[in-house]
Order: C-alpha cells, then sequence, then structure tokens
C-alpha cells in the first residue's frame, strides 16, 4: 500500500519536472566545471620566474599581481570553487556596511528595491486613478489617447537626462525612472479593465441607487481587479529590468551600481552572484504578484 | 381599475433608424397584478422594460409609477435580469447583501445578514448561501436574481425573460416558485416571456405586441382561470386551451398583420377563456382543437 503510494508520487508530473530541472543544474555545473578548469593554471609560477622585474613591476602597474603564485586563473572565468566562496561570504555576511563604497549585497538589494517600490507606488496612485477615468469616460480617452501613444514606446532611460537636469539628485532621478516606466501597463489596464466591465453590473448598480463612489469600489474595483493586478505585475517586472539599467548610469547604491562597480574592479564571481540575485529577486516579486492575481480572479 | 403603472405613448426610435421599433403603447397594470408581455423578437419588448427600469429613455411618451413619472433607476423597481447579472466575486449570501445595503444603508450588519437569510430561504438556496455563483447551475443563479430582487421589497417587479436559458424542469419549478411567493407578498409584476405556457400559468394579464416596426400592445388577454391555477393542473381547465389558441393566433397570424403603427392606440382588452364557454353550450360547436405544445420564438 504504502509502496503504490510512492510509486504514483514518484511518477507524478511535478516530481518528474523536478527531477529533470535538477538534472539540468548538474549538467550545466558541470559543462561549467570543465570549462573552467579544462586549461593548464600551473604554468603561471613558472612563468614569474621568467620575468624580469622591471616586468614584476609593470604587471603590478597593470593591476595584476603576478607573484602571488597561486593555481587561480587571474582574469578568466571564475571556477565554481570560487563562485562558492564568494556566495559563502555575500550569504554570511549581506548587510554589512563599510562605508557608500563597500556594503553588503543585502543592502545594494535593499536599495534598489525602495526606489522601485517608491517609483512603482507612485505610478499606482497615478495611474489607477487616471486609468479609472479613461475607462469611464470615452471623451477622457481620446483626449488622453495621442499623449500616451507618443509617450509610451519612450525608453524609460531616455528621461534620465531630462530627470537629472531638472531634479538634480541622482538617488530620485531613479525613482522618476521607474515611475515613468511603470505608470504605462497600469494605466492601460486599468482603463481596458474599467471600461469593459459588463454592462448587466452597472445596471444592477443603477437599479440598486448605489453612489457613485460605492459603485466604483464595490463593483467597478472588484470587476477589473484581474485586469488591473495584471497591469501592476506587468509594470514591476518591467521596473525591476529597469532599475538595474538606471542605477548603472546614476551610480551611488544599488544593484546595478554594484553589478558596475565589480564590473571595474573587473570581478566576474561578484557580478555572476549580482546577477543571480537579481534574478531571484525579480522572481519573488513576480511570484508576489501571481499570489495577488489568483486573489483577485473571479470565475464568471 | 387605478393603475399603479401607466404607460402613455411610449415611443422609441433608435438614431438613425427611419421607424420607430415601437410607436405609442399604452397599457397599465394595476396594484398586485402580474403582468405578462408577449411577442416576437425585435418588436422591443426589453426596451419597454428597460425604460420602465429607468435605464433606458424613451424617444416620446410617457410612464407613471403611482402618479410620479419615472426618471430614472429606483430602488422601487426591483429588475430581474435576463442574464441573471450576479457579481460572481460575491457569494450569495454577499450578492444579495450587496442590494440590501443599498436599500437600508442604516441597517446593522447582523440586520442584513437576517434579511438575507429570510429571502435566500425563500427561494430555497439556505445550503448554497455561501457558494459563489460559478459554483451554482443555471437555474440557482436565476433564483438569486429573483432573491436579489425582492430582498430590497420593491414596490414593482421587472422580470427580463428570466428563465430564456433554462430547461424545461427547471423553469417549471422555478415558476411555481415564483407564483408562490408572489401571492404571499402581493408583489406587483411586470414579465416579458417568450412562452406562451408561462404566461397563462403566471399572469392576470397578457400584453401581446404586434411586430415592429412600429410595434404596439394590440391587445390585451385577461387570464380568467382563478389565481389558485398550478403547472399541475393548468391543462385540465378547458379555458387554458381556448386562452392558449387565442394566443398563439395571435402570435402566428395577427401580429404580422398589425405592424408598422396598424395596432390600435388603445389595445381591447379581451376574455377568451370566457367567451367561449357560450359557444361551448351550443351543441354544434366543434371540441376545444388540441394545439401541440410549442414555444414561440
Amino acid at each position: 500500500m504504502a509502496a503504490a503510494i510512492k510509486t504514483s508520487w514518484t511518477r507524478s508530473e511535478g516530481f518528474k519536472a523536478g527531477l529533470l530541472s535538477l538534472l539540468l543544474l548538474v549538467a550545466l555545473l558541470g559543462i561549467w566545471h570543465l570549462a573552467t578548469t579544462g586549461g593548464a593554471p600551473a604554468a603561471t609560477p613558472a612563468a614569474v620566474t621568467t620575468l624580469t622585474a622591471e616586468e614584476i613591476e609593470y604587471a603590478k602597474l597593470m593591476g595584476r599581481d603576478v607573484t602571488a603564485g597561486t593555481a587561480t586563473p587571474r582574469s578568466g572565468f571564475p571556477t565554481l570553487g570560487q563562485m562558492a566562496e564568494v556566495t559563502g561570504r555575500h550569504l554570511s555576511a549581506p548587510f554589512y556596511y563599510n562605508g557608500p563604497n563597500d556594503m553588503g549585497i543585502g543592502l545594494q538589494l535593499a536599495h534598489s528595491l525602495a526606489r522601485v517600490a517608491v517609483g512603482f507606488l507612485l505610478a499606482a496612485s497615478v495611474a489607477i486613478p487616471l486609468g479609472f477615468l479613461i475607462g469611464m469616460s470615452p471623451l477622457a480617452y481620446r483626449a488622453l489617447d495621442p499623449f500616451i501613444q507618443v509617450l509610451k514606446p519612450i525608453s524609460p532611460l531616455a528621461w534620465m537626462p531630462l530627470a537629472l537636469y531638472t531634479i538634480k539628485d541622482s538617488s530620485i532621478s531613479g525613482v522618476f525612472v521607474i515611475f515613468i516606466c511603470s505608470i504605462w501597463p497600469m494605466l492601460l489596464n486599468t482603463a481596458f479593465g474599467v471600461a469593459s466591465v459588463r454592462r448587466d453590473w452597472l445596471n444592477v448598480a443603477r437599479t440598486l441607487e448605489v453612489s457613485p463612489l460605492r459603485k466604483a469600489f464595490f463593483v467597478i474595483l472588484p470587476a477589473a481587479a484581474p485586469t488591473i493586478v495584471t497591469g501592476m505585475r506587468i509594470s514591476m517586472g518591467i521596473a525591476w529590468l529597469v532599475i538595474v539599467a538606471a542605477e548603472m548610469l546614476v551610480g551611488g547604491t544599488g544593484i546595478g551600481h554594484f553589478v558596475w562597480n565589480e564590473w571595474n574592479n573587473l570581478s566576474l564571481p561578484n557580478i555572476i552572484f549580482a546577477i543571480l540575485c537579481i534574478g531571484v529577486v525579480g522572481m519573488l516579486l513576480d511570484r508576489l504578484f501571481a499570489v495577488a492575481q489568483r486573489a483577485v480572479t473571479y470565475v464568471e | 381599475m387605478t393603475n399603479f403603472l401607466k404607460v402613455e405613448q411610449l415611443t422609441k426610435t433608435y438614431p438613425g433608424a427611419a421607424e420607430a421599433v415601437f410607436e405609442g403603447v399604452n397599457f397599465g397594470v394595476g396594484q398586485g397584478e402580474f403582468v405578462c408581455i408577449i411577442g416576437h423578437s425585435g418588436c422591443g419588448k426589453t426596451t419597454i422594460l428597460n425604460v420602465l427600469a429607468g435605464l433606458e429613455i424613451a424617444s416620446g411618451g410617457y410612464v407613471f409609477v403611482d402618479n410620479r413619472e419615472v426618471a430614472g433607476p429606483s430602488l422601487e423597481r426591483g429588475v430581474v435580469f435576463q442574464g441573471h447579472a450576479l457579481m460572481p466575486w460575491l457569494t450569495v449570501r454577499g450578492n444579495i447583501a450587496f442590494a440590501v445595503r443599498s436599500k437600508w444603508p442604516a441597517w446593522s450588519r447582523a440586520q442584513v445578514d437576517d434579511h438575507v437569510q429570510k429571502y435566500v430561504q425563500l427561494v430555497g438556496l439556505g445550503q448554497a448561501i455561501d457558494k459563489k455563483p460559478s459554483a451554482l447551475s443555471g437555474g440557482m443563479k436565476q433564483r438569486v436574481g429573483i432573491a436579489r430582487a425582492f430582498a430590497i421589497q420593491p414596490r414593482m417587479l421587472l422580470l427580463d425573460e428570466p428563465f430564456g436559458a433554462l430547461d424545461a424542469l427547471t423553469r417549471g419549478t422555478i415558476q411555481d416558485e415564483l407564483l408562490r411567493i408572489c401571492a404571499e407578498t402581493q408583489q406587483t409584476v411586470f414579465m416579458i416571456t417568450h412562452d406562451v405556457d408561462e404566461a397563462i400559468l403566471l399572469a392576470d394579464r397578457i400584453l401581446m405586441m404586434s411586430n415592429g416596426p412600429q410595434a404596439r400592445v394590440a391587445e390585451i388577454v385577461r387570464n380568467t382561470m382563478p389565481r389558485t391555477r398550478t403547472r399541475a393542473t393548468l391543462h385540465h381547465d378547458p379555458q387554458y386551451y381556448r386562452i392558449r389558441n387565442h394566443l398563439v393566433d395571435f402570435l402566428v397570424a395577427r401580429s404580422a398583420e398589425l405592424s408598422h403603427g396598424r395596432a390600435p392606440l388603445q389595445p381591447l382588452e379581451v376574455s377568451p377563456g370566457l367567451a367561449e364557454i357560450k359557444l361551448e353550450l351550443t351543441p354544434t360547436s366543434d371540441s376545444t382543437p388540441i394545439v401541440p405544445l410549442r414555444r414561440v420564438v
């Protein structure tokens, strides 16, 4: 009996998919391992002995410490061991702070998330009421449509110089870029959701003499909520994509700045670790909105 | 008889259309009366109901309820929509509570809930009170729609072909329920139907509309069968076939002849159920012809 349950469990689609994912991961790591350890790094100590003192001095000036005499490849792709070491170091102290140029990965992510949160909430507080207006009034829709059509396709980073010039603060400019990129999907989805609320439900509200405010909150909002949350999910996805690029430009703090900084340090393990962090945080944000979406979805 | 609802010279022309859909519609509905309106598709029945509800504006004519002109939707007139129009994100309880709170905003939560439960019991859905509409069958959804309309205790109920999408068995059960609830509450009802038998079972008077364009209420058939009629006994009454034949004759032949405003402005009120009793007393008359049951669309 127990065996039967066990076999049926191991035969389930989820189990098979998980197993396959694990195998793929192992295969990828294996390829990585083979690719990074395939060379002959042992040649370095021997090479050092053949260098003259001037050559060593020159190499130091170029930022290369040839006398360290380790088996690590100097500018090559990091090995799995190095990755594990870097990951362990970051995860053991994610929130340390040694000044603005040296802080934990957790703090960097927190800076980025804070910018995204502020920009996104500001965008939502403009896009959702405006979307309601556009969705309910064909006149407002037609009046605002040309503006939306022109502004929507502009890359959010194109706003950056204008933002820096007018706002004169790099951090707030980052927030502004998030605001401008996350406003459009929310605005359009809200307008569409509100405009396509079923006539029947509005007629029910009319025959019950429901006040406009109560109608907006108890009929239109729940009816349009799945579409609105979908718009928010798309916006959040875009915001998280854009924040990395924006922070690379404005610098200071944040995960984008961290990536750029580590590129300048030529520290590939740190960059790879940061990339993975960006991916994981992006996925978690998306999951969050997926849960919200499920909560407001209704079956007709 | 003083009319609770009065419709005078009601006309509707859609923008761009050369002829009115209906023109010069006149009729009245008394307090506590159950009136069905029957006619072919496109004669503007739903538009008339929407005008009575205040959801649409007529191009001409007047609607008075209790001697006051209808200016817009009102809690005094409850509507049961053709497609039930329940809000899918609310449970049965939530849907009816939304209506109850609209009528009595000052009520406490407990008061609202008591009232909701009473009306859910009335349509026999006590078991399903916390289910979402998506978990209910078509008949159950329509029952919720009816409970919602009754729960606000309107002075008049407007039903737009409420059983059109239901199978015959379910329709029959809900018709019986509607008849019982209306008898209990003395509700004034105006109902659209395509079903001749439904009209005979439920209505005190049946308004017959001629075909569009320029449709009119051409004739009013008084249902002279006792109000205690039920679905089970209806067809045993000799009046039943006379009324039925009269209705079917109208729909099959006369409704088309009376289109384009050829129907009289003031509809004639007839009682085919009684009128032919005299004929039956004469020995030469044929037995009532039996018309196969059919639904007129």
